[in-house]
């Protein structure tokens, strides 16, 4: 029974079947009562369920989540919600430090199943601190779990499937794709949670991505298909653990493999891409894992972004040259 | 001289009762206690100081990597601990080890943390509810107001039922406050109206920081600023800090929100082993808070109720029962197997954490074969 919703619905309706599955799982946040979020993205959740549901909280990141810290103690599955990618650092520690350890202080005795909502990304035209991809902090960081949906069909089921997690996990949104359509199987995923897949076969080149730059990929391939150049596009979907078969796999049958994101190059998750696709499919390879990515700067004005952030040109770019060697 | 008219003190530094119009409300709940009742309290004190001065001297000896004393703050934790209720949840700082063994801990799981054998590990409900020691400054505070916010969504504060009604309660320093996890905790506790107590122990010194470089002002109206009703004691008064613990936490377990106690105390040794304070403070600092022991003004009130020489022999000996019992256990700890630091990562399976624990087993078992 597949359905047309846009990314940000699809989330709701996620969140909805969450809500009403477990009355353990609570949603807590800025802003994501009556108002529904920032994005609306809860929109009509606090009306369905109720304020002791859905909790409109003080403004405190590191409050936000330090507490659902506490209410996961209690048994609570709390899902938060990060009102913009650069609001997250303020949270940062009570992540990094507690969050992410608490299962291992307590050698095993409790768990930590709490979810952390993040909208990341740009191509918005918003102002500092809303644009950002963090995304890399927290894959670095042992203990979380994180994934980035591309896709309605995805956002509904990974949604879902974060919040069963008894790990926390870390769940960026690409805000840019929040508002696209795209076709919801509610009757079923089709794929594992921590699955990297395949969106588009091909045979000359391998693009990999996350989040929104999958759409982008998918545009860069209808490109180079009609200059003649057969490409893959394979979407990550979970940053930690990161499911390398598909990745390998592909690298194998194409040689070349390009790794695309928004965030910023420097020790980022793509890098960890390249380096693992070049262990373990370097006798495949033709050319070097090439990389695009946000250049190493702070997220620029708006009006520079598109500058900043991999556009199509620049992975058809990088194509060219991976396909050059 | 940090006391008020407001601190609630209900034992003088000289062991008598004391009535005054801060300490008033609060003697019924002493008046209530037996005598067994007051040996336990000298107990628990006596017995901790003794195991503080045991692990020093681990410490010193090498069997452990750090010690972290709570010499002079026994009344504090012991009236306070012993004033909350078997379903209550704490949730400790560093330093609050008498805590934990009257809420169940053995103290060697204590010695094992700073010998580098865990990281805590405990499971608090099998411990009456002790939550493990959190290290980074303050972040505790914030656990322990979710963890209560919790309990008002289960519908178990207020109920009227004592054996049902929860509260939790939260130790923290003077240091502490001035992290903004402390100052988030109360914004929520207050919002939510939690049923919870925030247990400052001022110590006056985060290291070898003055509390004066903390808070230009006394850090109970802290509380008071956040809307939290709150209170100062002398927390070197065993009574005052198990009367105004048990007020308190009956208030908070009963549905009236969360409340605030600022005990003042002293530091007597270092911050931990790794300092030494006569680098940072006087000793006339030192001799002043020495005139106000928590132990010595007890026994003094103990003894004027009639105790006798036994009853402290007794108490001695079980001390120095404990100091020589750690003393044998603590090299009887076994470090754990290398590969355990990939089991407890994630509650669910994890490829990586697979992947990575059979990378190290091959590493070692290569060895193993070049033999």
């Amino acid at each position: 029974m597949a359905e047309t919703l846009t990314m940000a619905k699809a989330l709701t309706e996620g969140l909805r079947a969450a809500l009403a599955a477990d009355d353990k799982v609570l949603l807590m946040g800025e802003d994501i009562g009556p108002l529904g979020g920032v994005f609306r993205v809860t929109e009509g959740l606090q009306a369905e369920f109720g304020d002791k549901r859905v909790l409109d909280t003080p403004l405190a990141e590191s409050g936000i989540v330090g507490t659902a810290i506490g209410l996961a103690m209690r048994g609570y599955r709390p899902v938060c919600e990060i009102q913009f990618d650069g609001f997250i650092f303020p949270g940062f520690d009570q992540i990094t430090s507690q969050l992410a350890k608490i299962t291992a202080r307590h050698e095993g005795s409790v768990s930590m199943p709490v979810v952390i909502r993040v909208p990341y990304g740009g191509h918005i035209g918003a102002v500092e601190h809303h644009q950002e991809s963090p995304e890399a902090y927290f894959a670095h960081t042992p203990g979380l779990r994180v994934v980035s949906p591309a896709t309605p069909h995805d956002a509904y089921w990974l949604i879902q499937e974060a919040i069963t997690s008894n790990d926390p996990v870390m769940f960026f949104e690409p805000k840019s794709r929040y508002w696209q359509k795209g076709e919801v199987d509610r009757e079923s995923n089709g794929i594992a949670t921590h699955s990297s897949r395949v969106v588009r076969e091909g045979t000359e080149v391998t693009l990999i991505g996350h989040g929104a730059i999958v759409s982008m990929l998918l545009q860069a391939a209808e490109l180079a298909e009609e200059e003649g150049t057969s490409i893959e596009v394979v979407d990550l979907r979970s940053l930690s653990p990161i499911d390398y078969e598909p990745l390998v796999a592909s690298a194998q049958k194409t040689g070349r493999v390009v790794v695309v994101q928004e965030a910023p190059g420097n020790v980022s998750v793509g890098s960890e891409v390249a380096a693992t696709v070049t262990e373990r499919a370097f006798y495949s390879l033709e050319a070097p894992v090439l990389r695009v990515s946000g250049y190493d700067t702070p997220f620029p004005p708006a009006k520079l972004e598109s500058v900043y952030l991999p556009s199509v040109d620049r992975i058809l770019d990088a194509v060219d040259r991976a396909l050059a060697y | 001289m940090p006391y008020t008219a407001a601190t609630v003190q209900l034992l003088s530094p000289e062991g008598t009762l004391v009535h005054s119009d801060a300490s008033e409300q609060y003697i019924p709940y002493v008046e209530k206690l037996s005598d067994d009742a007051l040996y336990e309290f000298h107990r628990h004190m006596v017995v901790m100081r003794r195991f503080d001065i045991e692990a020093a001297n681990l410490q010193r000896q090498g069997q452990l990597a750090l010690w972290i004393p709570s010499n002079g703050q026994e009344a504090a934790q012991v009236g306070s601990a012993l004033a909350a209720q078997p379903q209550d949840h704490i949730f400790p700082a560093y330093r609050e080890h008498v805590i934990a063994r009257i809420r169940g801990v053995d103290p060697v799981t204590i010695l094992a943390m700073l010998r580098g054998i865990s990281h805590g590990g405990w499971d608090p409900k099998e411990h009456n509810n002790f939550h493990l020691y959190t290290l980074v400054i303050g972040s505790q505070t914030l656990h322990a107001t979710g963890y209560a916010m919790g309990i008002t969504l289960d519908g178990m504060a207020g109920t009227g039922d004592p054996d049902t009604d929860t509260a939790v309660m939260v130790y923290f320093g003077d240091g502490s406050t001035s992290q903004g996890d402390v100052s988030e905790a109360m914004v929520f506790a207050a919002s939510y109206q939690t049923p919870q107590v925030f247990f400052l122990q001022n110590n006056h010194w985060a290291i070898s920081v003055p509390v004066s470089r903390q808070s230009r002002t006394p850090l109970y109206l802290r509380g008071e600023g956040f809307g939290i009703p709150s209170v100062q004691i002398d927390g070197n008064d065993v009574l005052a800090s198990f009367a105004v613990t048990k007020d308190n936490l009956d208030a908070a377990r009963s549905g009236q929100g969360p409340r605030f106690i600022e005990a003042l105390t002293y530091r007597m040794g270092a911050h931990t082993t790794s300092d030494d304070p006569s680098k940072y403070r006087d000793d006339s600092e030192l001799e002043f808070w020495a005139q106000r022991d928590p132990i010595t003004r007890f026994e003094t009130f103990l003894r004027g109720r009639g105790a006798s020489d036994t009853v402290f022999a007794d108490i001695a000996a079980e001390g120095d029962d404990l100091a020589a019992d750690i003393r044998k256990r603590i090299t009887e700890l076994e470090v754990p197997a290398n590969s355990t630091m990939f089991d407890h990562v994630y509650s669910d399976p994890h490829p990586l954490m697979d992947a990575q624990r059979r990378a190290l087993a091959d590493f070692e078992t290569s060895f193993e074969e070049g033999q």
